[in-house]
C-alpha cells in the first residue's frame, strides 16, 4: 500500500474538486455524505499505508515517496515529495480518522444551512491541506499545507459572515497567523541559505554546517511561526475569537488538528531543537506560561465553547512544555489523546448548543443531564479524561508530561501541575453549570442569544432542549470510546504502545526522564490526587450555584487584558498611522505631486499660448527669422568651417 | 558686354526680397498671394541661372517642379480664399485670427 500514499491527500481534494463543481446541485445532506466518503476513504488508505508501514522494519521505519520535481531552479530544487515515518502516520491516521467522524457529525449540526455544500468544500479542503502538511518531506510542501490550513480556517470561522463579529474574527485568525508565517519563512529562508536543501532528512544529515548560532536562530524563528499556529503566548487571542465559526469547525480546526500542526513541525524538527538548548528552554518557558495563562482565563469564562478553547491553547500550551523538555513522545501523546477528547468535548458542546437552539451561555444552561442523557454520558467521559482523572487517557498523557518536566526543570513542573489543578476546577465547572443544577435554560427567552446562526432552529425557541439526532451521536460515542481508552498507548511494551512506534523517529534528540519507578508512582499519585480533588471542588461549587462574583475576577473574564493591550500597543497607533497617511501624506504629498505636475503644464501653456495670436504675419515673421538664423548659420559655416 | 550670372542672381534676390515684404506688410490676402508667387518665381529664377552656369540640367527640372506645386497650391489657395470671401465680404488676413491661443 506504501505506493498508494498520495491517495490520501488526493481523496479529499478530489471530494474538494467535485463539490466546487456541483456543491450546490448535490445540496443537502449528499453534499455532505460525499465529502464525509471522501474524508472515510482516505482514512482506509491510512490504515493500509500503516499496515504496510508496520512491515518495514528500518532502524527507523519510513517510506519516501517523490511526486515531481516542483522547483527546479538551479541550486533550488524542490521536489513535491511525502514523507511517510512513524511521526507523520500518527498524525495522518488521528486526522483522517477524527475528520471523518467529524464530517459525519456536520451534516447533522448543519443540517438546514444554506451554505451548506460551501461548509463540507471548505472541510475537505482543510483536511487535504492538513494532510500535506503533515505529509511533507520539505519545509516548502509542509508550508503549502501550512497557508492551506490556515485560509480554510480563515475561510470556515468566518463562515457565517453576515455577523460582523464572526468576519472580523476569521480577519483576525488570518493577521494573527501572517505574523507567525512570516518567522516560518524566515527560517525556511536561513535553512536554505546554510545548506542548500528544504528537505527534512537532507537538512538533519547536514547539521553541523548551519552552526549553533543559526540553528538557535532558525529554531526560534520556528517557534514564532508555531505560536501564530497553535496559538501560544503571545499570538493566542485569536483562537477564542475563532469560536465564531461553526461548532465542529472549532471541533476539527481550532481543538483536534490545525493548533496541533505546529507542535507536529517542531517534533519533526527535533534534531534541530536537540542542537539549541536555549531555544528548547525558551519553547518550555512558553508553553508552560501559555498552559497556565489560558488555564487561569477558562476558569471565568461564561461561553461554553470559549471554556474549551482557552482550554485548548492550555493543553497545546503544555505540548509545547514536553516538546522543550525533549519529550517529543509525550508531546504527541497529549496531541493524539487531546484530540480525541477535545474534539468529543467540542461536538457534545455543539450538541448541547443544538438541543438548546443556539445557546451559548453557560449560565443559562443547568440540568442538562435529564434532557440530553448521551450528551452528558459522552461529555463527561471527555470531562474526566482533560481533567485527567484515572485511569482514562488524560492521566497518562498528562502525567508523561508531568513527569518529564520534573526530571527537566522542576520549576515548570510546578506550574504544571497548577495549571492541572486548574484544568480540573474550570472543566468541573463547565460541566457542574452545563448539565447539574437548576434548569436556567427556560428564561433564554428573554435575553439575547449568543449564537444568531442555524435558520432551521429560527422558530423553535420555546421547545425543551433536545438530544440531537443519531448521526451528531455516533460521532460522540466513537470519539468517547478512544478518548477513554487512548492510555492503551501509554503502556510500554504494549503493540499499542505509542513510545515503541514513535521513539525510533527521535531517537537520540529524544529527553529520557529515568525516574526511579517509586517517584513516578509518587508523581502519578500526585496528578491523580490533584486531579480528582479539583474535580470534586469544581462540581461541588459550581453544580450548586451558578452564580460566584469572587471565582469570576474581571480581570480573568476579560483575557488578561490581553486584546485591550494589543489594541492600544498595536491597534491604536496603526490606526492614527493609517489617519495620518489618510489626512495627510495622500492629500497633501501623494496628490500634491500628482496636481503639481499637472500645474506645472497648465502654468507653462498659459505662457506659451501668447505665442499663439492667430495673426498670419506673426508666424510669417517666425518662419523669416527661422530662415534667416538657418541661412546666417550656414554662411557662417562656410567661412569659418 | 554680356550679361553675367550676378545680375541674374540680384534680380531673383531683389524679387525674393519684394516678395517677402509684401507677404509680410500687406494685409490683402490675395495681394499676398500674389508676393508669395514672386517669392516662389525669384527662386525660379536663380535655379535657371544655376543651371546654366553650372551646366546641369538639375535646376530646370526643379523649376518645373516649383511651377507644378506653384500651380497646384494656387487653386487650392484661391479655393480658400474665395470661400472666405463668400463668408465676410473681406479678404483681410487681420480679420482671420480665429486660431488664436
Amino acid at each position: 500500500m506504501l505506493p498508494l500514499t498520495y491517495l490520501i491527500i488526493l481523496l479529499p481534494l478530489v471530494g474538494f474538486g467535485i463539490l466546487v463543481a456541483a456543491g450546490r446541485r448535490l445540496g443537502d445532506p449528499a453534499a455532505g455524505w460525499l465529502a464525509t466518503v471522501a474524508v472515510a476513504a482516505s482514512f482506509a488508505v491510512s490504515v493500509g499505508v500503516y499496515l504496510s508501514l508496520l512491515g518495514v522494519n528500518a532502524p527507523v521505519r519510513s517510506y519516501s515517496q517523490n511526486l515531481w520535481t516542483w522547483i527546479p531552479v538551479d541550486r533550488l530544487q524542490v521536489h513535491a515529495g511525502l514523507y511517510v515515518d512513524p511521526l507523520s502516520m500518527t498524525m495522518v491516521l488521528f486526522i483522517t480518522g477524527i475528520s471523518s467522524l467529524i464530517h459525519l457529525y456536520s451534516i447533522g449540526y448543519m443540517k438546514g444551512d444554506k451554505d451548506f455544500p460551501k461548509f463540507f468544500l471548505y472541510m475537505n479542503l482543510f483536511v487535504a491541506s492538513m494532510l500535506i502538511l503533515v505529509l511533507g518531506s520539505n519545509m516548502l510542501v509542509t508550508f503549502v499545507g501550512w497557508e492551506g490550513v490556515g485560509t480554510c480556517s480563515y475561510w470556515l470561522v468566518s463562515f457565517w459572515f453576515t455577523r460582523d463579529s464572526a468576519a472580523s474574527a476569521g480577519k483576525k485568525a488570518f493577521v494573527y497567523n501572517r505574523i507567525g508565517d512570516v518567522g516560518f519563512l524566515l527560517a525556511i529562508f536561513l535553512v536554505w541559505s546554510k545548506v542548500h536543501t528544504l528537505d527534512y532528512q537532507a537538512i538533519f544529515a547536514n547539521i553541523d554546517k548551519i552552526g549553533s548560532g543559526n540553528i538557535t536562530a532558525i529554531c526560534l524563528l520556528l517557534l514564532v511561526g508555531v505560536m501564530g499556529k497553535s496559538a501560544q503566548i503571545p499570538l493566542f487571542p485569536w483562537l477564542a475569537d475563532a469560536m465564531e465559526g461553526p461548532t465542529p469547525v472549532s471541533a476539527l480546526i481550532h481543538a483536534a488538528t490545525m493548533v496541533t500542526a505546529g507542535v507536529y513541525l517542531l517534533c519533526r524538527v527535533s534534531p534541530l531543537l536537540h542542537a539549541s538548548p536555549s531555544a528548547e528552554l525558551t519553547i518550555a518557558i512558553v508553553g508552560a506560561a501559555t498552559a497556565f495563562v489560558a488555564a487561569t482565563i477558562a476558569c471565568a469564562q461564561q461561553d461554553i465553547k470559549k471554556v474549551l478553547a482557552y482550554s485548548t491553547v492550555s493543553q497545546l500550551g503544555y505540548m509545547f512544555l514536553a516538546i522543550g523538555c525533549g519529550a517529543y513522545t509525550a508531546a504527541i501523546f497529549l496531541m493524539v489523546a487531546h484530540a480525541f477528547f477535545k474534539g468529543l468535548l467540542f461536538l457534545g458542546a455543539g450538541s448541547v448548543i443544538h438541543g438548546l437552539h443556539d445557546e451559548q451561555d453557560l449560565k443559562r444552561m443547568g440540568n442538562l443531564r435529564a434532557y440530553l442523557p448521551i450528551t452528558f454520558i459522552t461529555f463527561a467521559i471527555g470531562w474526566l479524561c482533560i481533567a485527567a482523572v484515572p485511569p482514562l487517557s488524560g492521566f497518562w498523557a498528562k502525567g508523561d508530561i508531568l513527569d518529564n518536566a520534573w526530571a527537566a526543570h522542576p520549576a515548570l513542573w510546578v506550574v504544571g501541575i497548577v495549571t492541572a489543578a486548574l484544568t480540573a476546577y474550570y472543566m468541573s465547572r463547565l460541566t457542574g453549570l452545563a448539565f447539574f443544577g437548576k434548569d436556567r435554560w427556560a428564561g433564554a427567552d428573554d435575553g439575547p442569544t449568543t449564537d444568531a446562526a442555524h435558520a432551521h432552529h429560527a422558530d423553535g425557541h420555546s421547545a425543551e432542549p433536545h438530544e440531537s439526532p443519531w448521526i451528531m451521536t455516533v460521532p460522540l460515542w466513537i470519539l468517547s470510546f478512544f478518548a477513554a481508552v487512548a492510555g492503551v498507548m501509554a503502556i510500554s511494551g504494549s503493540r499499542f504502545s505509542l513510545a515503541n512506534w514513535v521513539d525510533p523517529v527521535f531517537g537520540s534528540t529524544l529527553f529520557h526522564d529515568n525516574l526511579s519507578s517509586s517517584a513516578e508512582w509518587t508523581l502519578a499519585i500526585v496528578d491523580g490526587v490533584v486531579a480528582v480533588l479539583f474535580v470534586l471542588i469544581g462540581l461541588r461549587l459550581w453544580s450548586t450555584r451558578s452564580e460566584r462574583p469572587a471565582l469570576e475576577a474581571s480581570f480573568l473574564r476579560g483575557a488578561w487584558y490581553i486584546n485591550e493591550l494589543y489594541d492600544a500597543v498595536f491597534g491604536r497607533p496603526s490606526e492614527r498611522l493609517a489617519a495620518f497617511c489618510a489626512d495627510v501624506v495622500d492629500p497633501k504629498i501623494i496628490d500634491g505631486a500628482v496636481n503639481g505636475v499637472a500645474g506645472a503644464f497648465r502654468g507653462s501653456g498659459s505662457l506659451l499660448r501668447r505665442t499663439q495670436t492667430g495673426y498670419v504675419r506673426n508666424y510669417l515673421v517666425g518662419i523669416m527669422f527661422g530662415a534667416v538664423v538657418i541661412l546666417g548659420f550656414m554662411l557662417t559655416r562656410m567661412w569659418w568651417g | 558686354m554680356s550679361i553675367g550670372p550676378g545680375w541674374y542672381l540680384g534680380l531673383s534676390t531683389v524679387l525674393f526680397a519684394i516678395g517677402a515684404i509684401g507677404v509680410l506688410v500687406r494685409r490683402n490676402v490675395l495681394i499676398m498671394f500674389m508676393c508669395v508667387e514672386l517669392m516662389l518665381n525669384a527662386a525660379n529664377l536663380a535655379f535657371v541661372t544655376f543651371a546654366r552656369t553650372l551646366h546641369d540640367i538639375g535646376g530646370q527640372v526643379l523649376v518645373f517642379f516649383v511651377l507644378v506645386v506653384a500651380a497646384a497650391e494656387v487653386v487650392v489657395g484661391l479655393g480658400i480664399v474665395v470661400a472666405i470671401f463668400r463668408r465676410r465680404a473681406s479678404a483681410n488676413a487681420d480679420d482671420l485670427h480665429l486660431m488664436k491661443g
